[in-house]
């Protein structure tokens, strides 16, 4: 069982892996870090794995070690991902993602009319909230409309 | 309008009191001697655009009008942003009105003068809010008004800043709207977070006896689909003398102005008629605003 599920898998030698994954928001992942087609790096990624604690996403991104910042975007669509820093096949550092307070140019504002998906020079911002009955919410800075529910819908 | 504290629009409309004698035109200024404030209006709005013209003017300032649309550099395909940069290079301030929500914001940005927000898209016309609370304050109290709010409050800006302003002094909130026109239930939520007494209803005469000020609004044809339902409603949220023989003496009547047939002409002559003063009480405020933001009065 072990060796099949590290056929799926496979240990790198130095990136970054992006463990406990909100299960089907790996894609999600990928665009909230701005990886696209253009992005060199080797990118992995397994949907729906079967892990302890139920069912995840994992992505790793080979020779690439990304910013605690741009890491920490994902809590917007998964707050209980884990980071781990790779060297050397080995995990040099462990952290969960930490919830920003701002967000720049990674969510589209919901409201047609906002200044924000006009043609202007500006990117998108949001103050980003938490509470206990509402979860992630996030209010544009220019219209203050707020997004409370389907963020990785609104990725930009 | 939330961005401000009690303190700051109390000082504010401490500031707005001093100035009254000079948009009364019964006392003379110089405090914006020198200054020049452009006046960028990207949609129609008369009455904001000549009460700030007019504040302006009062104190002795130069105003620069964008002029039409048609004939500027936006039909050019200019974006707002550019235009906010080259008018910094022009004015002292600027005093923006745009139709899309929260170009005040990002021309703040890109501004190096103050921008006033003189009406962005559908959210925020503070100015507006600023002469509301004068008005209120001149003529009743702020301090734990019972007030009721009529007409179109689903879309309403001005009530929408309004209430969340009141709420500073405590309040006792009416609402009176058709079904389809009522408070947003998330203002409503906020509101009662913040202590405030709220009670809905869809009739003037129920509440007309039990409160001190009255804000009417303009209920607008296009909200509604069947135009049976816009007559009835229409007629349902009217003020009309005969209304006014159960209210209380001391009744304000308030409405941001253009109405429609929401308050009868009989009732101008009346001394609940309070709309023609709070378009006047417009330029003072406005006048606080621009020395403010100017930085002649600190």
């Amino acid at each position: 069982m072990k060796e099949k599920r590290d056929l799926k898998i496979q240990a790198i030698e130095k990136g970054t892996v992006i463990d406990h994954i909100k299960a089907g928001q790996a894609l999600n992942v990928l665009r909230i870090l701005g990886i696209s087609s253009a992005f060199r790096a080797t990118i992995s990624f397994v949907m729906n794995a079967l892990g302890a604690r139920g069912k995840k996403d994992v992505v790793k991104i080979e020779g690439k070690e990304l910013s605690v910042e741009e890491l920490n975007r994902i809590a917007l669509i998964s707050p209980k991902a884990t980071i781990n820093i790779i060297r050397d096949f080995e995990v040099v550092q462990k952290n969960n993602v930490v919830l920003p307070s701002y967000v720049e140019g990674v969510v589209r504002c919901i409201n047609s009319n906002c200044i924000s998906n006009s043609s202007e020079p500006i990117k998108s911002k949001f103050f980003v909230l938490q509470s206990e009955e509402e979860g992630v919410t996030l209010r544009c800075l220019y219209c203050e409309h707020v997004i409370s529910e389907n963020i990785a819908e609104n990725l930009l | 309008m939330k961005d401000f504290s009690r303190e700051e629009i109390d000082y504010i409309l401490d500031t707005a009191e001093r100035l009254e004698p000079v948009a009364r035109g019964e006392e003379r200024s110089r405090l914006l001697d020198g200054k020049i404030i452009a006046l960028l209006f990207f949609e129609p709005s008369t009455r904001t655009r000549l009460s700030f013209e007019a504040a302006a003017q009062r104190l002795g300032g130069e105003v620069l009008n964008l002029g039409s649309i048609e004939a500027s550099s936006v039909m050019k395909g200019e974006n707002l942003a550019d235009t906010i940069r080259v008018i910094s290079n022009y004015a002292d301030l600027i005093v923006l009105r745009h139709p899309l929500d929260g170009s005040a914001r990002m021309a703040a940005e890109f501004a190096t003068v103050p921008i006033i927000n003189g009406g962005d898209g559908s959210l925020h016309h503070p100015s507006q809010t600023f002469l509301d609370l004068y008005t209120i304050r001149r003529e009743s109290h702020l301090e734990g008004l019972k007030i009721a709010m009529a007409g179109d409050l689903k879309y309403g800006r001005t009530v929408h800043s309004l209430c969340y302003a009141l709420s500073l002094y405590g309040a006792e909130m009416t609402f009176v709207s058709p079904p389809e026109l009522r408070m947003p239930q998330e203002i409503v939520r906020d509101l009662q977070k913040n202590g405030i007494h709220i009670r809905e209803t869809d009739s003037l005469e129920e509440i007309i006896g039990d409160v001190e000020v009255l804000y009417m609004t303009r209920v607008q044809r296009e909200r509604f689909p069947d135009p049976e339902e816009y007559e009835k409603v229409k007629n349902r949220l009217k003020v009309t003398g005969d209304l006014l023989k159960n209210a209380d003496p001391k009744l304000k009547i308030l409405h941001p102005l253009p109405r429609v047939n929401e308050i009868s002409p009989e009732v101008d002559a009346t001394p609940y008629a309070c709309y023609f003063e709070q378009a006047f009480y417009g330029v003072p405020t406005r006048m606080a605003l621009l020395a403010l933001a100017t930085g002649v009065i600190e």
